[in-house]
């Protein structure tokens, strides 16, 4: 098994050896906000690009192929284009909460990324309370959401806004029941003792039926939390132009267009940290040899292919469905989720009081 | 000169080379620094294979537009993927079809609302001249009377093969531009400003003019 | 056609006996005309909904500075909106209509084109790069004993300006082209609404009244040209019942296949934006792709892709292609494999069912009253195919079962035009085979003059039905074209089945009523 810990500590012991102590933390806050960001836009490019092959071969066609090879650079284009596009003010927009709003929006989807553990050691924020701040950090996003529509004066913008501050906020009560579960099945709320937990099977496996309940709902709310179809309702493209980010252009408009893919790529990667076994290989029981076999495979490999897969099914989800209404939204969260949601909990609590786990 | 380059298609193979070669000469007039070349050249291939383009559509061309995002033509192959509904977003216009006297206003505004840099493609007849309606008492002759046009495809309506032919036209015309130097950009004489459009929801009850019928 | 001319004073009184007595419910068209010295008027086409017997009147006014004329939009929902057009293209004035505005004109043209002494000159109505202003008010007119006309008051009694108003269109991905949608919202639900026509006018009646009939073909094909051929196919009827041309068999079987093809290939598109207004992107792209082999078909023996002009007065332009009837039946074949997989992909999902069971529906009486005709009539249990009620080619000949549902909502809109698809496959397989030898085309005259007289004709078009009336006074073109629009009757029925229900089902409604808009605005 490798670990990261022994990188990043020995880097860690190289800065303290060469500077004094407080500028090496401050050394490996830059560092570490560096590398964030490079792996943030780098995975954004990837998702995007994946996207649009995967929507592609669904939809009979090929996708991007003429810039460079297989079209791999056409996300880079797409980038330049959008770096360098004219960002237009609007008359009688609130202009300081319409320049703040795409911020906010990449800032929570950047503090959510910086929590997921890409491998045993190799994550950047790691406390007691750490499926706690996940939560606190993923759910201002919406506010930067709600103040793009209320800023840029304008009505599609507005509708937009107001269905996905009560969709966003309505699902997040799913997600949190779900991640509950979860955190009583584990008993911890620190991530990487979470995934340490899963070493001997996952938890999909070890909570069986309430665990499997739980990832459903969880993919299933954590799709209307990213906004992306069948709960594109806020951006619905067939009613309301272009939602919430109608009046937003160039690089403002390309954050809006970053954090919804990479919001996808967070909401996976914490389904697998909490269901799949984030980082761990897959064993199973009395097959050593293959087992053995497993551990050559790296962890950020396992967690990577694993989110990779998950983003791939909601992907599956987005062209296939069509769009919900307005007023089925609330209907399947409060009525059928919500409860279902609650009576999961409850089962798994009787689960792990009566040890009926593996 | 340097000519712009479509990737498989040799830049004999094109028409109307004249005219490209013609608008390179003009704008090199100016000599550029090696550093801003190259970085030129970045931002154009960037911007030439990323045109994402509005969806509008007035008529019969509209319906092709469609079928060349369909499976079969695919213009996602070349970049020009995503189709966005909001113009500000939007770096192409497509002007799929007749404009007609009531449309006139509307499409001049939904160019003033696109940000720079943006194009504009004439597609079929009605487009570029009026068309079949050219001695209609309701239709636009031509939309190059409101906005400027970049690429004109002629058809009636053009086949998909025609405007993917166009956008690689458009392609080789965004690939010699210049970011910097300016050349390019200078707004003509009287161009900036332009008398704003109001434009009200209110309810507007003349009573002097109720009051004399 | 011999329409029955009736005076001012008795036309409501007797309108209503035809209605209430005689069983007229259906108001086929509303003709405005200009006859010159002899005044304005208007001819309705009234038909029985269940006898389909037709009957003709007329009215007319002799004043052209203020004339006026009864309304009977109260008879038939429809004629709120003809009424309008007629307003607009001829400037007549209908009492106690609730809405006399302009219907495709801007608020500010000076005129009324389809008259004969309209002046087209640019001078008078330049291109106007201002936004147009709307008017929310309503005028009210009183005709006085002296036949006098006067205005009694004014007053804003459509969307006021305190309310959440968004404009759906002109620029608007649902709106399938330029239509504009002005919703006065409370919430997300719909109070009032008020539809705007017109952006895609392209005045093609008043352009044919210029042109020779051969050069009008050309135009129908860009009414509504996903029935390109269906259009043309009622424009040649209409001239060779005239002129009193009888056409080979062939040809009737080749218009048929054709018309066949083309209604397969609408229904095709209807099914893709029905799902891409929806949120389906993958089902939009899978109609596309399957529409592509029915254009391969067309562009084989036409040359055309969407446009094909491919009927003529006497015939079709030409003969059909060696292995025209084994593509055919291969395509058919193929098809019939693919609507399954619609079904399983869009239809039978339960997020579309919910979308659109119980949505916007239209009871029999509103589709008759408002004439919605085609698929939309057809789902709320009214027979009104053309092709069983007046049948015309070779439909008296073929085997075809008439869609019917009950339930009048979204849903049964769709599901009509899924099994229209099979039933037209059904017919084109029965008459594949056996086209008959013989000419494709019968030799016409170089140019064509028609009778003195007026004649209709009509056929059932992707989305309804397709009605040409041609009053012609001798001459190389005619003295007044007019279209039937299959779009504008379900524009009107958007008014009433729209109230109450949210933005998006305003989306599913419009997808599924299935109209284009160049066909609306001609």
């Amino acid at each position: 098994m490798y670990n990261f810990e022994i990188i990043t500590s020995a880097i860690d012991h190289f800065l303290h050896s060469v500077m004094p102590a407080q500028l090496a933390v401050i050394t490996e806050c830059v560092l570490i906000a560096v590398c964030t960001l490079v792996a943030y836009v780098a995975f954004a490019i990837v998702m995007i690009f994946m996207e649009r092959k995967v929507c592609a071969a669904f939809q009979c066609r090929l996708g991007p192929t003429r810039v460079g090879f297989w079209g791999l650079l056409q996300v880079f284009a797409d980038v330049f284009k959008m770096l360098i596009k004219e960002i237009i003010s609007i008359n009688n927009s609130d202009s300081l909460l319409y320049r703040l709003a795409p911020y906010l929006v990449v800032l929570s989807s950047i503090l959510t990324f910086s929590c997921l553990p890409f491998d045993k050691g190799l994550q950047v924020l790691d406390f007691n309370v750490g499926v706690f701040f996940l939560m606190a950090a993923s759910s201002f996003g919406v506010l930067g959401i709600l103040l793009a529509g209320w800023s840029s004066n304008n009505k599609f913008s507005m509708i937009g806004a107001m269905r996905s501050g009560a969709q966003m906020i309505s699902y997040e009560l799913s997600i949190g029941l779900c991640m509950l579960t979860m955190v009583v099945l584990s008993g911890t709320m620190q991530i990487s003792e979470i995934v340490e937990q899963q070493v001997d099977g996952w938890f999909i496996f070890k909570g069986h039926l309430p665990a499997v309940v739980a990832f459903i709902i969880y993919l299933i709310a954590g799709n209307a939390e990213t906004n992306r179809a069948p709960f594109d309702l806020p951006e619905a493209e067939s009613e309301l132009t272009a939602g919430y980010h109608t009046e937003y252009s160039g690089m403002h408009f390309g954050f809006f267009y970053v954090a919804e893919f990479m919001n996808l790529f967070i909401v996976a990667g914490i389904a697998s940290t909490l269901f799949l076994g984030g980082w761990t290989p897959l064993y199973i029981k009395g097959f050593d040899s293959f087992n053995a076999i497993m551990d050559y495979i790296p962890g950020i490999v396992w967690f990577l292919g694993k989110t990779f897969f998950l983003i791939w099914v909601l992907m599956w989800f987005r062209w296939t469905f069509p769009r919900l209404r307005v007023d089925h939204v609330p209907t399947l969260e409060w009525k059928y989720m919500v409860p279902i949601g609650l009576v999961n909990l409850l089962i798994m609590t009787i689960c792990v009081v009566m040890n009926w786990i593996f | 000169m340097k000519k712009p380059n479509i990737k498989s298609i040799p830049y004999e193979e094109f028409k109307d080379n004249e005219t490209l070669e013609a608008l390179i000469k003009e704008i090199n007039s100016e000599r550029t620094n090696v550093v801003v070349g190259a970085l030129d050249d970045l931002i154009n291939w960037g911007r030439s294979n990323s045109m994402w383009s509005l969806t509008f559509a007035t008529s019969c061309c509209g319906i092709e537009f469609m079928s060349l995002g369909a499976a079969r033509y695919d213009f996602a192959r070349f970049g020009f993927e995503v189709t966005r509904n909001s113009p500000r977003q939007a770096d192409l216009i497509m002007v799929a079809g007749t404009i007609t006297h009531k449309m006139a206003p509307v499409l001049k505004r939904l160019y003033d609302q696109m940000a720079d840099p943006k194009y504009v493609v004439a597609v079929g007849g009605c487009a570029i001249s009026g068309g079949p309606f050219k001695s209609s008492y309701h239709v636009l002759n031509g939309v190059d009377k409101i906005i400027p046009v970049d690429v004109y495809i002629p058809g009636c309506p053009p086949r998909p093969e025609a405007i993917l032919y166009g956008m690689m036209q458009l392609q080789r015309k965004v690939k010699i531009e210049k970011f910097f130097g300016g050349k390019n950009h200078r707004a003509k004489k009287g161009e900036m400003n332009n008398d704003p459009i109001i434009v009200t929801n209110a309810p507007i009850i003349d009573n002097e003019k109720l009051s004399k019928e | 056609m011999n329409p029955i001319f009736i005076d001012i004073k008795e036309f409501p009184q007797r309108m209503q006996e035809y209605k209430d007595l005689k069983g007229m419910d259906f108001l086929r068209e509303l003709i405005g005309m200009d006859w010159g010295e002899e005044g304005l008027g208007v001819i309705y086409i009234l038909e029985n909904s269940d006898t389909h017997e037709n009957l003709e009147i007329a009215i007319k006014t002799t004043d052209r500075e203020h004339p006026t004329l009864p309304t009977v939009c109260h008879l038939w929902s429809v004629a709120e909106l003809y009424e309008r057009e007629v307003y607009d293209f001829f400037g007549i004035h209908f009492t106690d209509h609730p809405d006399m505005r302009r219907l495709f004109l801007r608020n500010d043209w000076v005129g009324y084109p389809l008259r004969k002494d309209y002046d087209e000159s640019e001078a008078i109505n330049p291109v106007r790069m201002e936004s147009e202003i709307t008017e929310d008010v309503q005028r009210e007119y009183e005709i006085k004993e002296e036949a006098e006309l006067k205005k009694i008051n004014a007053q804003t009694n459509r969307i006021s300006g305190d309310q959440y108003v968004i404009n759906i269109g002109p620029q608007h991905p649902a709106t399938h082209g330029v239509l504009r949608f002005r919703l006065a919202l409370e919430g997300e639900e719909i109070r009032k609404i008020d539809i705007h026509c017109g952006y895609i006018h392209r005045g093609i009646e008043k352009m044919s009244e210029k042109l020779t009939y051969p050069q009008i073909l050309g135009l129908t094909d860009r009414l509504d040209y996903l029935s390109a051929h269906q259009n043309r196919h009622a424009l040649c009827m209409c001239i060779e019942k005239a002129m009193g041309i009888e056409v080979t068999d062939r040809t009737q079987y080749i218009r048929t296949i054709m018309d066949e093809l083309q209604r397969i290939d609408s229904h095709l598109l209807f099914l893709s934006c029905a799902a891409m207004d929806l949120g389906a992107i993958t089902a939009f792209i899978y109609g596309f792709r399957d529409r592509e082999k029915i254009l391969d078909i067309f562009e084989e023996v036409t040359g055309g892709r969407l446009i094909q002009n491919y009927n003529t007065i006497g015939g079709v332009q030409a003969d059909i292609t060696p292995g025209f009837a084994k593509k055919v039946k291969e395509y058919c074949e193929y098809q019939k494999s693919k609507i399954k997989e619609y079904n399983d992909v869009f239809t039978n999902n339960i997020i579309t069912q919910l979308r659109m069971k119980g949505v916007g529906r239209i009871t029999l009486d509103d589709a008759i009253s408002y004439g919605c005709t085609g698929g939309t009539g057809r789902a709320s249990g009214w027979a009104c195919d053309v092709r069983k009620r007046h049948p015309y080619a070779i439909y008296d000949k073929v085997e075809f079962k008439e869609i019917i549902y009950k339930r009048g909502d979204c849903y049964d809109r769709f599901k009509v035009r899924i099994d229209e698809i099979k039933e037209s496959i059904h017919i084109i397989e029965q008459i594949i085979d056996n086209i008959p030898e013989g000419d494709y085309k019968v030799k016409t005259k170089p140019i064509i003059r028609i009778p003195e007289g007026q004649y209709t004709a009509a056929v059932e078009g992707s989305r309804g039905e397709f009605g040409v009336f041609i009053e012609s006074h001798g001459e190389k073109s005619p003295y007044r074209i007019k279209f039937r629009p299959m779009g504008l009757p379900l524009i009107a029925a958007m008014h009433k089945i729209l109230k109450g229900t949210k933005i998006a089902d305003l989306i599913a409604i419009g997808a599924t009523l299935d109209y284009v808009i160049p066909d609306i605005d001609r």
